[in-house]
């Protein structure tokens, strides 16, 4: 499926390339539709055979295929994802837990994790990174600044796990939060046993959303706080130099988008073998 | 069963000049003092002895689901007192003196069958052998053992009530708290959970309390009708309809028809006023 769609997308880019060069070839006063169109210079838009290629390119001095030093960017922009995505479960999860205990406090807070999101993640990434590398002696481990791109990570994911988590929390019905407590089942029981289990549809949600954010947010954080090692770095790289190797630019991009489809396939595949009880057929 | 922790305590069956349910004087309103003021409950006393079936019946909006919420001390009273087995409602629930039954089977989808009735097993601590022998034996009471290990959803809405009442009572509970328990069910199938809820009363002698607003439901389950009327919700009459032992022949018998109309009428008489 994703392959045919993959195909189907180089197909169109060439096809578009195709007309849009012919239109300039053509270009003798009367076709004025063309200087309305991007231009579709190899420069502007490398062959896609091009871009294959630089996939499999050795960049000069390095010795290695080009597709092996994005795939360990890749890497590492995945660890500073996944590690920003854990925190941004356990947060998002823990205060859409704190505000399931009262109506009160939901109505509160709510609005200030909203407004959470207003703030660009641009603007609040070099903040991060300067705390990192100034504040946070007092751990027991050396802050490294992929931890800081973690934390920005972090700030896109808390966000929808907390906004469906706490949709979920509140998804049981009533008389179920009744039956509860005509068990005179305790506050946490009712949390694990009905509440959590209840969730878990409209978390696995909020988790596809998260995990995707978290790549993107480790991408944006890297490129600006500066931090270098991962795919933020390489896309920033390749921009910089990109007369020089177009196709290097377009290949980092294909590798930021294979680490943010990874990633939900990963969520996806969790999510089946936990919830995935889709076919069952009622016996009526 | 006589290993696993025992729900009501260690102080065992209760003595039997002790009602299952005292209502004395009881009266509930919602949101007092505000314009949404209602008055939902007043002047209720009613005492309904261990191994009873009871049902309360009455239009919409007599608060008869109020007065079982009451009971369960799901909500607290405004006026007068209840008391469960001798206790307070309040240390009654605490103490799982009783279990409920809902109008909505409210069965957990991410649990089987077996799993749904060990629920309240497990919120009590018992073993997990204890729990699967126990969820088992109450599969046969319901007659469902070859559904173990399937889930709700797989389920017809007859069968999913039965399940629901398997998870009632599995941990033996002294009073049976019924909600409109087949009010969304089709009549075949309400007559038949009707004939299987006789049998498990029967085998179990728990008291039941039963909400209805069904004339003939009423009078072959119960061994007393409670008829209530509305605005504000109180008790017009108190039928005593005990038939014996019952069987599906009892739905033709003169004695039952003549319990029929005599709801009928009490419930009439309350419109008349």
């Amino acid at each position: 499926m994703l392959a045919v769609f993959v195909c189907l997308l180089g197909l169109a880019y060439t096809a578009y390339k195709a007309f849009g060069t012919g239109i300039d070839d053509a270009q003798s006063g009367w076709l004025v539709i063309g200087s309305f169109l991007p231009e579709t210079t190899d420069l502007k838009m490398p062959p896609v055979l091009d871009i294959l290629a630089g996939i499999f390119e050795e960049p000069r001095g390095t010795g290695d295929a080009f597709w092996t030093i994005v795939a360990s960017e890749a890497a590492f922009t995945l660890r500073e994802a996944a590690v920003g995505f854990a925190i941004g479960v356990v947060v998002g999860l823990g205060i859409a837990i704190a505000l399931t205990t009262s109506g009160r406090l939901e109505r509160a807070l709510v609005p200030h994790v909203i407004a959470s999101q207003t703030i660009p993640l641009i603007a609040i990434a070099p903040i991060i990174v300067i705390w990192g590398r100034k504040s946070f002696d007092f751990l027991p481990f050396e802050w490294q600044d992929w931890m800081s791109v973690s934390i920005i990570a972090t700030y896109l994911t808390f966000f929808p796990v907390t906004i469906n988590g706490l949709r979920g929390l509140q998804s049981p019905r009533p008389e179920n939060l009744e039956l509860m407590d005509s068990y005179a089942a305790p506050w946490g029981q009712t949390l694990w046993r009905l509440r959590l289990p209840a969730s878990l549809p409209y978390l696995f949600a909020a988790f596809k959303i998260a995990a995707t954010a978290s790549v993107v947010g480790a991408i944006v954080g890297e490129i600006s706080a500066g931090v270098k090692g991962g795919l933020g770095r390489r896309v920033l790289l390749e921009a910089q130099r990109y007369t020089t190797g177009p196709e290097r630019l377009y290949v980092a991009v294909l590798g930021a988008a294979a680490l943010g489809i990874f990633v939900f396939v990963v969520i996806s595949t969790v999510e089946y073998a936990l919830v995935g009880r889709k076919g069952r057929e009622a016996v009526r | 069963m006589s290993d696993a922790p025992d729900a009501n305590g260690p102080d065992g069956d209760i003595a039997p000049d002790v009602a299952a349910v005292e209502l004395d004087g009881v009266g509930k309103v919602f949101n007092p003092g505000r314009s949404n003021e209602v008055n939902a409950l007043t002047g209720i006393d009613l005492r309904i002895a261990s191994g009873e079936f009871v049902t309360l019946i009455g239009p919409s909006g007599c608060g008869k689901s109020t007065l079982l919420r009451l009971i369960a001390a799901l909500t607290d009273v405004t006026d007068g007192s209840v008391s469960v087995n001798g206790k307070t409602a309040d240390r009654a629930r605490l103490d799982r003196d009783y279990s409920m039954v809902f109008q909505r089977a409210g069965l957990f989808d991410w649990r089987n069958v077996s799993r749904n009735i060990e629920l309240p097993l497990e919120l009590m601590g018992w073993k997990a052998a204890d729990r699967r022998q126990r969820s088992a034996e109450m599969l046969d009471l319901v007659k469902l053992s070859e559904f173990a290990r399937h889930h709700p959803a797989e389920l017809s809405g007859g069968m999913q009530q039965r399940v629901a009442i398997a998870r009632a009572m599995s941990f033996d509970p002294k009073l049976l708290l019924m909600d409109e328990p087949f009010g969304a069910l089709d009549e075949m199938t309400r007559e038949h959970m009707q004939n299987e809820l006789l049998r498990i009363w029967t085998e179990t002698q728990t008291t039941v309390i039963f909400v209805t607003h069904s004339i003939s439901e009423a009078v072959f389950l119960s061994t007393r009708v409670v008829v209530m009327s509305p605005r504000p919700g109180r008790i017009s009459a108190v039928i005593d309809t005990d038939l014996g032992e019952r069987s599906e022949a009892t739905r033709d018998h003169p004695e039952y028809f003549a319990n029929v109309t005599a709801v009928r009428n009490a419930l009439r008489g309350d419109h008349a006023s």
